[in-house]
């Protein structure tokens, strides 16, 4: 950030990272104790449909979840459904990031672009990494 | 049994946490006793089990859970707007 004549400041154009690793069994274990409650509190209908409810594939989407959560920085007493962060795929097959709701509306205040994630799982473990483009913006000074 | 006696069972059920909830204060951080985000979404439909109620979408913040008596707060807060 610097300041012009003018009054104002300027935010540099920059990336914002987030990761998250997470355990699968814990996925498995909560579908055993809450079954379609816990799916469809943190899965949207096409996260589901698209993982096949493989909980290797369930675990990696909920850790681009917290990802995003991270990346976005979202304060502690901010209510951020976990359906508004949609893991989907674009044409290849690559992993995609679609925000709703809130956290779309935080991502716009930060000016995110563009968000990029890659998810990966081995060993009982899966994990995403997220970079999100935020773009220069220009606002006054607080006197 | 009071709602927090309740909330600190659910916790020793699913929330993972490294001290035994009857050994924290109702003001303990939980994230700093073990509790992970994922295990909050445990614990929090664990607490909709238990007391019949659902928190919705504009209690889903960490704050929410961040303690015995945040959680029991919001489930009495729950259970008035319901009564």
């Amino acid at each position: 950030m610097f300041s012009t004549r003018a009054g104002t400041t300027i935010e540099r154009p920059g990336v914002l990272v987030g990761c998250d690793i997470h355990p699968v069994f814990n996925v498995v274990e909560s579908i055993d104790v809450f079954g379609e409650r816990y799916l469809a509190r943190v899965f949207t209908p096409a996260e589901r449909a698209a993982s096949g409810e493989a909980p290797e594939r369930l675990a990696a989407r909920y850790a681009a979840k917290e990802s995003v959560l991270k990346l976005l920085k979202i304060p502690a007493d901010v209510a951020v459904p976990w359906t508004d962060i949609e893991v989907g795929a674009d044409p290849n097959g690559a992993p995609t990031v679609a925000l709703h709701g809130r956290a779309a509306e935080i991502a716009a205040d930060l000016g995110v672009t563009t968000i990029e994630l890659t998810l990966s799982h081995d060993g009982g473990m899966a994990m995403a990494v997220v970079a999100a483009m935020v773009e220069a913006r220009e606002s006054a000074i607080a006197a | 049994m009071s709602a927090v006696d309740t909330v600190r069972r659910v916790l020793d059920t699913h929330g993972k946490l490294k001290t035994p909830a009857g050994a924290l204060t109702e003001d303990d951080d939980l994230y700093a006793a073990g509790m992970t985000s994922h295990a909050s979404v445990n614990v929090m439909l664990a607490v909709e089990d238990a007391f019949d109620i659902e928190f919705p979408d504009e209690l889903l913040t960490k704050t929410t859970f961040c303690s015995i008596r945040s959680i029991s707060s919001a489930v009495e807060g729950l259970l008035e707007a319901a009564a």
